[in-house]
């Protein structure tokens, strides 16, 4: 008896903190639909009428579908060339016998540790001699080079993928790179998934490197144009619209959580336990 | 034969090359260069435009003598102090709740993916809820407050120096605490049951399976979890950068200057007043603090194994 009465208080507690990690989003949407003399004057949990309104204030302002569109121009490709990339590079460091192949491994390992705010200066300043300010290149290419994705992937291919099969495929006259496409890459596909979604939203929410890039008010990713909402002395008068625009940035996330929890949850344990 | 068979082994030795060249040139260009250019660059001085000219370990010294650096180091360092006992304290709570044996908690997919979701949300979008929920006279958090009777008058949480530090810290501990914990749990799922059961047998209490048990076992992930959250915590900029008192995005840290992050601080310099060769020294130093930390937690919490 005493064991099911502190069972439910457990489980009292857990949804409370469960609450606590949900309530600002949902004041947020509740916010997004009052009016900006409303949410100055009380709160509430249920939604008002004024989502239109609030709405006209905040695209009169700033155009945020823009901002979506950029973000996916970015964060798409990117995630996409860290895939394909990082997968092809575990593959050759893990499946093959090469002189620098334990070299490369060592200096992935050191990378994975350095921190980003390292490069940030000496980044900036080679875009810079590159003429690449302003660009989307200097925001995409780099994911060739994923060193954390690959470290993972090396370790995945290793425990998924057998020499013997390799060896099949080689006497059937396959040549590698045929190997790698029709044969290695089904294999790795759910490591690969699971390390993209969590690199797709890594794009999709960065913010500092955006902020040093790029200029144009027009280019702007949708971290970098929420953060210019607060200059706008029009928005300031309306915190709905101010909420409505953080809603907008933040839906498309819960979406998708909604649907990949699964991976992305897993995608984090397996970033952590060694092999 | 022999030699179209080696003939072989160099040609599939020639498609490995291939395979991690792509790789390797962008890591060289986007990795390596910026890296070592900071370094270079740390050692002139340097506006931006022109030629840096060297000046030897001069930035070095005035970053050391500077005492905004040394004050944004110790601002950064107090919030991830908070965010991090905040973080791992939950994390190690809920670990041992949903492991326990005895009260077989159901939920655990549902409740793991709650806590973890505000991890997801980027951290700007985050700063402008919390900067518009926590506003001083209309914030709908301090109206909250005053509805429920715990506060008899509006806190302006983000414009004193006692509570803006502070808020900071509790909200980065909000967005990684389900982090901290889906790495634990997934560490904790790994130990046999054979472990618990047997202790249970021997009639160890709760307290005692996990200090002689969970804990010994968890060393090398709490490890993981300790220099990773120290890496990205010693970064701080996006939260402070954002949520500062004087209303748009700043490096001024206000109120006070005391959410001036070490990286704030970096970027004032490089990217504001163009001082490019005293911001690479800045981002040297933070650079060569978070190793020395690194190793010391390996030392302390790595303890004798590998």
């Amino acid at each position: 008896m005493a064991t099911k009465i502190k069972r439910a208080i457990l489980y009292i507690a857990l949804i409370i903190l469960g609450l606590m990690c949900l309530l600002p989003f949902w004041l947020m949407m509740v916010n997004s639909t009052r009016s900006g003399v409303e949410i100055t004057h009380s709160f509430s949990f249920l939604p008002g009428h004024s989502l239109k309104d609030n709405w006209k204030v905040l695209f009169d302002y700033v155009n945020l579908f823009l901002g979506l569109l950029n973000s996916f121009k970015v964060a798409v490709p990117a995630t996409l060339l860290t895939a394909y990339f990082s997968a092809i590079t575990a593959f050759g460091m893990a499946m093959y016998n090469w002189k620098g192949n334990n070299v490369l491994f060592r200096v992935i390992v050191v990378f994975m540790m350095i921190p980003a705010q390292l490069s940030l200066i000496g980044f900036y300043n080679l875009c810079q001699k590159l003429h690449l300010i302003d660009s989307y290149i200097t925001l995409i290419i780099p994911a060739i080079a994923s060193p954390g994705i690959v470290f993972f992937l090396r370790q995945y291919t290793k425990a998924t993928l057998s020499k013997s099969l390799m060896e099949a495929a080689r006497i059937d006259g396959a040549s590698e790179i045929h190997i790698f496409h029709r044969i290695v890459l089904p294999i790795m596909a759910p490591g690969i998934a699971t390390m993209s979604i969590g690199t797709f939203i890594g794009n999709w929410n960065s913010y500092l490197v955006p902020l040093i890039l790029l200029n144009t008010p027009k280019k702007m990713t949708l971290p970098v144009m929420i953060s210019t909402l607060n200059a706008a002395t029009d928005l300031q008068k309306n915190q709905g619209a101010i909420y409505l625009g953080v809603a907008i940035s933040v839906i498309p996330i819960i979406i998708a959580f909604c649907f990949f929890s699964k991976y992305i949850i897993s995608s984090i344990s397996a970033g952590s336990v060694k092999e | 034969m022999k030699k179209r068979a080696s003939m072989r082994k160099k040609n599939r030795e020639n498609a490995a090359y291939l395979f991690v060249l792509p790789f390797v040139i962008v890591f060289l260009i986007f990795s390596v260069y910026p890296v070592l250019r900071t370094l270079f660059l740390s050692f002139t001085e340097y506006k931006g435009y022109g030629e840096p000219v060297f000046n030897g370990l001069a930035n070095y010294t005035r970053v050391l003598k500077d005492k905004f650096f040394w004050r944004a180091l110790r601002n950064t360092v107090k919030m991830w102090s908070l965010n991090i006992v905040l973080q791992l304290g939950m994390a190690f709570l809920l670990t041992i709740i949903f492991s326990d044996i005895k009260y077989k908690l159901r939920g655990l997919a549902i409740f793991r993916a709650v806590y973890y979701l505000p991890n997801l949300i980027a951290a700007t979008s985050v700063a402008f809820l919390f900067k518009t929920l926590l506003d001083w006279k209309y914030g709908t958090f301090n109206q909250i407050l005053l509805a429920t009777g715990i506060v008899d008058q509006q806190i302006n949480w983000l414009g004193q120096r006692s509570t803006a530090w502070a808020v900071i810290g509790v909200i980065q501990a909000w967005m990684w605490f389900g982090n901290s914990f889906i790495i634990l749990m997934a560490g904790v799922q790994g130990i046999p049951t054979d472990y618990f059961e047997a202790a249970a047998i021997d009639g160890a209490g709760r307290w005692k399976v996990f200090g002689s048990i969970t804990l010994p076992l968890l060393r090398p992930i709490l490890l993981y979890v300790a220099v990773t959250s120290l890496i990205g915590g010693l970064q701080l900029f996006d939260l402070p950068f954002l949520m500062n008192g004087t209303g748009g995005p700043s490096t001024a840290g206000e109120p006070g200057g005391t959410l001036q992050t070490v990286v704030m601080y970096l970027f004032k310099f490089g990217f504001e007043t163009h001082q490019v060769g005293f911001a690479s020294a800045i981002a040297y130093t933070l650079f060569f603090i978070i190793l020395f930390v690194s190793i010391m937690e390996f030392k302390f919490i790595g303890g004798k194994e590998d």
